[in-house]
């Protein structure tokens, strides 16, 4: 599987800058983007890590980083590591974006900083205490009617339901057309990915999920009070400019739903495969929001982002061109034995603090309160009211370029 | 290397050795000290690393970048950046940081 970098030539997509692989990298013959993968990454996960520091994959002729490490160090230093040329395989100074770029995501300082404060604040910890107990009755209320239900699809019925029964109002969207929000996340986190039938797939079929999208942004579409009238009125306050707020609100509607039902899924399946945790939940509902973070950082939903390299650069003794891409495997570093003891435990009284399952450094996710907000609001009533969580159907994965969760995960509630 | 000591609010305190260039709130966690939550790893994003920093200490930190939450003395020990100068510097414990 390793082979060593010195006499290939590069030139695929992902085009390294200097015509080929400097010696001394490491080649992986891995698809990190394929079904088999997916269904399994831990095996891959520890082979990248071991190969060395750095590496470099044949397939989409791309540089990688797996250890915890080297993830940490590109992720906080975004003048050498760059976000403006793209965060997914394809380079934006090659190639054309699949839709307008994001103005945070896909943005460097100090562009960055401006649109990066604007969303801080609409999503800080004070506007946090203001949606709390709306989000926990939520949790609480979709919990009965869940054990009154007893066996259902814990993806379905559960992940997806309680985020989406609950992130749109606080944005203020409209009912109606709610049902594109979901498909609209599964574009954005394909189109990530290398240009395979997951990617390309996406992309045709996603015409009316960005024609909802971009109509639910605009001022008049949003309710007053929301996370979205809050984006607009910063244009009032002179911080954005009107044309940047729906923009912003759009960053809200890629990333703040499928995400945080991947997180949840991730937490529910966890506290299913190991009941002796959900018991440990259950004496103390207090640790549910570190069991979320456990959760995340053992199942990492999202798996992978790119940089760009802005100059040349050494990664730990590897020597690496300007231009380059460079892929980040989160969930690699998330388990990487060189930073986490017993790492592939799901512990919830573990001390997470330092994953990456957020990412890290000036990109961190800005939704993170919200996403602890939800998970920890719905493990708690979980914990309360539930006795035991036992799988009884086959479970499912589903495939998408960058975000690791369940197509189905069956499962039944026996009431406290 | 530099001590800081962190005092809980039942004044019970704890006194550990900070690396020069690391943060308040990383020598904290590396200690053990587990009123420092540090969701966030340390990217002032979370507030559940905050501390009040002592009377005498104060005028010796750089101010807060953001707007004031809380108390004039309130700092996200993330932010505090450990230097020799800060030897002996004393940051008390809010009750609970969420």
């Amino acid at each position: 599987m390793v082979t060593t970098g010195s006499t290939r030539v590069g030139g695929g997509h992902a085009g390294a800058a200097s015509g080929g692989v400097p010696s001394g990298i490491p080649g992986l013959d891995v698809d990190p983007f394929a079904i088999e993968f997916f269904e399994n990454p831990f095996p891959t996960h520890e082979a990248l890590r071991e190969a060395g520091p750095l590496v470099h994959l044949d397939k989409w002729n791309v540089y990688a980083v797996a250890r915890y490490a080297e993830v940490h160090r590109v992720l906080n230093d975004p003048v050498t590591f760059c976000s403006s040329r793209g965060v997914g395989l394809s380079d934006f100074a090659k190639e054309k974006p699949w839709r307008p770029p994001s103005l945070i995501l896909e943005a460097d300082p100090p562009a960055h900083t401006r649109t990066r404060a604007v969303l801080s604040r609409v999503l800080s910890p004070a506007v946090m205490k203001q949606i709390r107990d709306g989000f926990a009755a939520a949790a609480e209320a979709k919990v009965d009617e869940l054990l009154a239900k007893g066996s259902f699809d814990a993806v379905t019925d559960l992940a997806e339901a309680y985020p989406l029964s609950v992130f749109p109002d606080a944005v203020g969207l409209k009912q109606e057309g709610r049902e594109h929000l979901l498909p609209y996340a599964g574009v954005v986190f394909n189109a990530f990915g290398p240009p395979n039938q997951l990617r390309q797939t996406a992309i045709e079929r996603s015409q009316p999920h960005q024609a909802y999208v971009q109509e639910q942004c605009q001022r008049d579409n949003l309710a007053p009070g929301g996370f979205g009238a809050c984006i607009h009125a910063r244009v009032d306050a002179g911080d954005i400019a009107a044309a940047e707020a729906p923009m912003l609100v759009r960053s809200l509607l890629s990333a703040g739903i499928d995400t945080t039902v991947n997180g949840i899924g991730a937490a529910i399946y966890c506290l299913a495969r190991f009941p002796e945790e959900f018991a440990r939940l259950r004496s103390d509902p207090s640790l549910a929001r570190n069991a979320f973070e456990e959760a995340i950082r053992f199942e990492s939903p999202v798996q992978t982002f790119f940089r760009t390299t802005t100059k040349d650069v050494e990664i730990s003794g590897c020597e690496v061109g300007v231009g380059e891409k460079i892929l980040m495997f989160l969930g690699a570093a998330n388990r990487d034995p060189r930073r986490w003891a017993d790492p592939d435990r799901y512990d919830i009284t573990r001390k997470t603090s330092g994953h990456v399952g957020f990412g890290s450094g000036i990109h961190m996710c800005v939704g993170q309160l919200v996403a602890r907000l939800e998970g920890e609001v719905m493990l708690a009533a979980l914990a309360r009211k539930v006795a035991a969580i036992e799988m009884s159907g086959p479970v499912k994965r589903r495939y998408n370029n960058t975000l690791r969760g369940l197509e189905s995960l069956p499962i039944t509630l026996r009431p406290v | 290397m530099p001590i800081i000591t962190f005092i809980r609010p039942d004044n019970r305190s704890e006194s550990i050795e900070a690396r020069i260039g690391e943060s308040a709130m990383l020598a904290a966690t590396r200690h053990g000290v587990d009123e420092i939550v540090a969701e966030c790893g340390g990217n002032a994003m979370c507030a559940t690393c905050h501390v009040y920093v002592d009377d005498n200490w104060i005028g010796r930190l750089a101010a807060m970048s953001e707007a004031a939450e809380r108390q004039p003395n309130s700092r996200l020990s993330c932010q505090i950046k450990i230097e020799q100068e800060l030897d002996g510097l004393v940051l008390r414990l809010p009750e609970r940081q969420l």
